[in-house]
């Protein structure tokens, strides 16, 4: 089973210019993104902090906010796409 | 113009003033750095009243080299003395802060127009937002008079005035299946991916925010350079409460203004309080709502950007965040329109029936001086009044309207 992690514009310069990233083998967003720490180096300080997310990141599963789920451990399955996005925009 | 840089709010990393919103290094919110150091008070004083009758008078304050010509005036708008408002809420002194007496009736004409100088800098020719109504107004108008392609995205189910009062300008409008924060998820996502199109409250947020400071220099100047005791603002993602303050945090710095910042009390709705909410239970974090359910539609951001910022903001400044029903919005535009004579659309209902609240609980001192900042324009939420007052219907003639409204009394 794979997980398509849509990458935004500023993680790039972490990834190699990689938009879009498959995850095998994940059963929660947790281990998706652990997934993605292993493959890219410097990612993890970006977006994490004590083990969380850094409060203006912002994923999605589906298109619903992961907040609304069960946070990191909220499940995936296969085909799911799990985006991460800045939280600083609006209003 | 004393602009330096854009730095990260959180972890006070720099960069260069260009189309960006995001700390690269922490994913932190950016914000326009100054060097406000070398600004005489005096000198300072004397251009800001010698400038244009718009925001662009407060240019020292912005970040520009030189104040662009832009096509609608932003700005100046009345501070008007409501003894009547007062003496029903017991205070010495309420002002009101009329924003709506802006081109496109909202303080959203502020924020316009800073952004848009700042995309036609950057050489942008297509500008978009994502609004729950008022910002939809300001961009379609805005990028029409300055001749910008614009694409404005908004929840399908805004309020009927708020959607005519975009299209009409000739934009691209987008109505999206969805609530606000679906709407901002999309166009954080379209901005990322559409380089040359420049979103005025995401990738161009920092330099939109800083005109909402202005709101905060004018209440300032309309005072006499003096600062108020408290004011009330209502809270959506939270940038204009914060900025408020920051536009009298700047002039503190540099000498415009002495004493310290006022109270500073936010508003919101009970359908979508995730700031106050936080205030109350003693986090900064806001957990974010999913289903925001109130009419006052132009506030329902689940997922307010800068909310722990003003729960830090209100707690700093000796201030609360609190939020009221819809059935006190309602009253507190009625309110606001029968001891002021200004009629304000939903979000300044929130703010006034806050301003109630406080005054009902005895929070406010009777010789304060509050401003209460009226964010829109009454005609945009005409359904918010329909059904709270009794029209009488009579024949035209002298009998069926004293029938009606009775007699005069017999002398």
């Amino acid at each position: 089973m794979s997980v398509t992690v849509k990458i935004p514009t500023q993680l790039r310069s972490v990834t190699g210019g990689d938009a879009e990233a498959l995850v095998d083998d994940a059963a929660t967003v947790g281990e998706v993104l652990d997934g993605l720490y292993d493959r890219y180096d410097g990612l993890r300080d970006r977006i994490a902090e004590d083990g969380d997310l850094r409060r203006f990141v912002n994923v999605y599963v589906a298109g619903e906010d992961i907040r609304f789920l069960d946070g990191l451990e909220t499940p995936v399955e296969d085909g799911d796409e799990v985006t991460i996005l800045p939280a600083v925009a609006g209003g | 113009m004393p602009a330096e840089a854009l730095k990260c709010k959180e972890c006070d990393e720099r960069y260069p003033l260009d189309a960006r919103f995001v700390c690269d290094r922490c994913f932190g919110p950016l914000e326009v750095l100054y060097d406000l150091s070398g600004l005489d008070p005096a000198e300072t004083r004397r251009r800001i009243q010698a400038g244009p009758p718009s925001i662009w008078r407060y240019a020292d304050f912005l970040p520009f080299e030189r104040s662009p010509r832009t096509a609608l005036a932003a700005g100046v708008t009345p501070l008007v003395r409501a003894d009547r408002l007062a003496e029903r809420l017991g205070v010495r002194e309420v002002w009101v802060k009329n924003d709506a007496a802006n081109p496109t009736h909202s303080f959203k004409d502020r924020v316009v127009t800073i952004a848009l100088a700042k995309a036609r800098e950057l050489g942008y020719e297509v500008v978009a937002c994502a609004s729950t109504g008022n910002l939809a107004n300001a961009v379609a108008a805005h990028a029409a008079a300055a001749g910008f392609e614009s694409y404005v995205f908004i929840p399908a189910d805004l309020e009927e005035q708020k959607v005519l009062a975009t299209g009409v300008y000739g934009t691209h409008l987008v109505a999206v299946d969805g609530s606000y924060d679906d709407v901002n998820r999309l166009c954080t996502q379209l901005a990322g991916e559409r380089e040359s199109w420049a979103f005025v409250n995401v990738n161009l947020r920092p330099y939109y925010a800083e005109g909402s400071k202005t709101l905060g220099f004018e209440i300032a100047e309309q005072l006499g350079f003096q600062l108020p005791d408290r004011v009330v603002a209502p809270i959506a993602s939270g940038s204009l409460f914060t900025r408020i303050a920051r536009g009298f945090q700047e002039w503190l710095d540099v000498g415009l203004l002495d004493g310290e910042l006022p109270a500073m009390n936010g508003a919101q709705a009970d359908g979508c309080s995730p700031v106050a909410e936080a205030f109350e239970a003693g986090r900064d974090v806001c957990r974010p709502v999913r289903f925001p359910a109130t009419i006052a539609k132009s506030l329902a951001i689940g997922d307010p950007a800068d909310g722990p910022y003003a729960v830090e903001l209100a707690r700093r400044s000796g201030g609360r965040i609190d939020s009221v029903t819809d059935e006190e919005i309602r009253d507190g535009i009625r309110l606001l329109a029968e001891t002021a004579g200004i009629f304000t659309e939903t979000a300044g209902g929130v703010t006034t029936a806050v301003l109630r609240k406080l005054a009902e609980r005895g929070e406010l001192d009777p010789s304060e001086r509050v401003v209460l900042t009226i964010t829109g324009e009454g005609l945009k939420t005409l359904d918010a009044v329909r059904g709270t007052f009794e029209v009488h219907a009579v024949e035209p003639d002298v009998e069926s309207f004293e029938r009606a409204l009775g007699a005069p009394a017999v002398a």
